[in-house]
């Protein structure tokens, strides 16, 4: 994702920042949410979950905008996002 | 309970058989029917279509007997009771959703008002030859219940009987009427509401999060909920667990399977229902159904002024057949015969229960009339030597 | 911040409540879009406010057959192509019940096709959403009333030669009053339409086209799920409003989505109730919405 310039409110726009989570084990590397999230955070992991599939690993650290993409496309249930700044949200776990 | 007094036409009435069948259904509590019109059961559902809207129900005509079918099994799961209404074409396409029924433990009524088959056949004379499909039509292993009136007031009296039968074993009961007893106009007494007995939709006193769809807990029957009470179960047709979930497995099948034959079979005794006339010292006990019976005791009458004692057995409930009273009987007996509007089948079934200790003799009668008496004279008299 | 690990998950995904949590994975194959269609439902539901407990989903036979056992609702899994009927008893038995068909386009318009332009007609008031893959997945890949032209299946082994639905035009000319079609891929559309529709009466009818991969995609040589979403997305064209003559979808082609009607209309049981008040007038008694259920 790419802006043509900077955005004249870009001072006052807080961009979301995200945290990606995996369910690995429910995961049937379909690669959806790697091949459509908008900030290419994602690939497709070296290792395994316990089906034999490849789950997908953040690989760009803080750049996850929480979208929610990955969410919607995942036909498996298998990530989401969570608002970076909530880690108390987080803890907790459950969802938000 | 008693019946509601909106569905219940108190009085001294002349009414065919269909229409009384109609009656009995409003008066058993039915508010939800779906059918498709078919010569000679139209008139039930064109009596209900007249008086539905009176009373809080809703009859739809549905684009077929498949539709019609599906949608009394989903209307049984609203806490409705529900009711269709058809003859043999409709009937063998209705069995796919009496299987579904079955399966899922939905109460439901299918009337089948039989007419001369097989396929179209005789469309507006009498049959009797669904009496085995009503039994075994749709595939697979199951049990249900078939009853059979012999006259119009029997069939207000009787399907009023089947709504009960259907909510106390939550399984489809075919009400087999022949064109002969829907067709035929006679006296037919409804009662006031408060001497008519329903047995209502019973429904769970669990809590949602306790409650399992197919859990029995020792009883024959499991405990129903409604949709949209917040219980969010789920069943199907697929052989299913307790939770109502699909499990493919050789143990669900044995486990669940059996428990709905088991449902039926191991409480034939409370809901077999037969009458008999003279069976005490009689050599030869006819046994009929249907129209047949009112037949057969002309032809009963002709052989015992010739001397032969002769009983008679009318069968009321025909599925769960009467085994243990007929093998009982068999070994009393010399001679069965039955005379049936068809090519031999609940004589199967006499025949089957009566273990070589008695002669079964069928009377058969293609369709599209009923019996001469004389004929029923004459097969009791060969019986007898 | 990386990936979290099992460990740390106690944590559910936000659309759990809506699942049976305790049946998951869901037998769908790896990139099927059948998990993304639901996924999209039940996010409708949530944004939607509709009360739950009266929602009534029913499902026929095959692998879209199969998302109403995945759904935390009054969940029905009926017989094949009768989902449609089954969903008119439980409407009619209970009209407060707000019902949801989910099936596939075999089940829905080859052995349920009767049923389907019926309840479209009468305006029968129920949600329909359709996951149309092109082809009777469950049961090994068979040709499907929606199968396009020249696609392979497993009893067309030479190439369809039969002219398939345009399902968007079977409903609306039928009668139905929302007619819309998307893709797996459209997530958000998708979403919006189902929420929209949820909100609306009537026979509301939602296409969604989503990839087989194990059927469609390989008779077909067309890749793996991934590659079929990717096509949709180079060749989906949105046109709203639309007219549903143009909506044919050709093998491997350009095709529209879009909503295309959204129209208010009397469902039959408001043209039975306007009907025998009319008619009948003080002595018409209609069924409660609470439904027939006769009780001391």
């Amino acid at each position: 994702m790419r802006n043509w310039r900077t955005p004249l409110d870009a001072d006052k726009v807080k961009v979301p920042v995200g945290r990606v989570v995996v369910i690995n084990d429910r995961c049937k590397g379909c690669a959806f949410c790697v091949e459509y999230c908008p900030k290419d955070v994602l690939v497709m992991s070296e290792g395994f979950n316990r089906k034999g599939y490849h789950p997908p690993e953040v690989i760009k650290d803080g750049e996850c905008v929480n979208c929610n993409l990955c969410e919607m496309i995942c036909p498996d249930f298998a990530i989401f996002c969570l608002p970076a700044e909530d880690e108390a949200a987080a803890d907790e776990g459950g969802p938000n | 309970m008693k019946a509601d007094p909106t569905g219940v036409l108190t009085g001294v009435h002349y009414l065919d058989g269909d229409y009384a069948c109609g009656e009995g259904a409003m008066a058993a509590g039915c508010r939800f029917v779906a059918g498709y019109p078919i010569t000679p059961s139209t008139e039930v559902v064109e009596r209900i279509s007249q008086r539905f809207p009176m009373m809080g129900g809703t009859f739809i005509q549905m684009e077929d007997e498949l539709a019609s079918m599906a949608a009394v099994a989903g209307a049984a799961w609203t806490g409705s009771k529900t009711m269709t209404v058809t003859s043999g074409p409709g009937f063998s396409l209705m069995m796919e959703n009496i299987g579904l029924a079955t399966m899922m433990e939905a109460p439901c009524v299918v009337v089948n008002v039989q007419r001369g088959g097989p396929s179209t056949g005789l469309p507006t004379m009498v049959g009797q030859a669904d009496m085995m499909q009503a039994r075994w039509g749709s595939h697979g292993d199951y049990e249900l219940i078939a009853l059979c009136p012999q006259s119009p007031q029997e069939a207000f009296d009787l399907t009023i009987e089947a709504f009960n039968l259907s909510e106390t074993w939550r399984v489809p009961v075919m009400f087999m009427m022949d064109e002969c007893v829907g067709h035929m106009t006679e006296k037919v007494v409804i009662p006031a509401a408060d001497e008519i007995d329903v047995v209502p939709r019973k429904l769970t006193d669990k809590k949602p999060g306790d409650y399992k769809p197919y859990e029995v807990n020792g009883k024959p029957v499991p405990e129903m909920v409604r949709a949209g009470d917040g219980y969010r179960f789920h069943t199907t047709g697929l052989t299913h667990d307790e939770r109502g979930y699909p499990v493919m497995s050789v143990e669900c099948q044995s486990v669940s399977v059996k428990r709905l034959m088991d449902k039926i079979r191991l409480n034939a005794d409370q809901i077999v229902r037969y009458e008999e006339e003279e069976i005490e010292g009689a050599d030869v006990v006819v046994v009929a159904y249907g129209i047949t019976a009112r037949v057969t005791r002309a032809g009963i009458d002709m052989a015992r002024a010739k001397g032969i004692k002769v009983g008679f057995m009318r069968l009321i409930v025909v599925w769960p057949f009467p085994e243990t009273r007929i093998r009982e009987l068999a070994g009393q007996v010399k001679a069965f015969v039955m005379p049936e509007i068809n090519y031999g089948q609940m004589v199967l079934e006499l025949e089957r229960c009566a273990g070589g200790k008695a002669t079964t003799t069928l009377v058969p009668h293609g369709g599209g009339g009923v019996h001469d008496p004389a004929d029923i004279c004459k097969a009791i008299e060969e019986a007898a030597k | 911040m990386s990936t979290e690990s099992d460990a740390i998950l106690a944590q559910e995904h936000p659309i759990a409540p809506f699942l049976r949590m305790d049946r998951m994975p869901h037998i769908w194959c790896p990139t099927c879009g059948i998990g993304t269609v639901v996924k999209c439902f039940a996010t409708a539901l949530d944004e939607a406010k509709v009360d739950l407990d009266k929602v009534a989903i029913t499902s026929g036979i095959g692998c879209t057959g199969r998302v109403a056992g995945y759904m935390n609702l009054d969940a029905f899994h009926a017989t094949h192509g009768r989902a449609i009927p089954f969903a008119t008893g439980l409407k009619l038995g209970r009209p407060e019940l707000e019902v949801v068909v989910f099936s596939g386009d075999g089940d829905l318009t080859g052995i349920g096709g009767n049923h389907f332009i019926h309840a479209a007609r009468r305006n029968m008031d129920m949600l329909v959403i359709l996951v149309n893959n092109f082809i009777y997945g469950m049961t090994g890949g068979q040709n499907a009333p929606t199968t396009p032209e020249t696609a392979r299946s497993s009893t067309m082994p030479f190439g369809n030669f039969e002219r398939p639905f345009n399902l968007p035009h079977l409903a609306a000319s039928c009668g139905a009053s929302f007619v819309a079609r998307w893709t797996c891929l459209h997530i958000r559309r998708l979403t919006k339409t189902i929420r929209t529709a949820l909100n609306r009466k009537g026979f509301r009818f939602i296409e969604v086209i989503a990839p087989c991969p194990t059927l469609y995609s390989r008779l077909n040589r067309l890749g793996s799920g991934l590659d079929l979403v990717k096509f949709y997305h180079d060749n989906s064209e949105i046109k709203h409003g639309a007219d549903t003559r143009e909506l044919d979808i050709a093998f491997q082609d350009r095709f529209i989505c879009g909503n295309f009607i959204d129209e208010e209309r009397p469902t039959f049981l408001d043209m039975m109730h306007a009907h025998y008040t009319e008619i009948l007038g003080d002595r018409y008694v209609p069924m409660s919405p609470e439904g027939g259920w006769l009780h001391e």
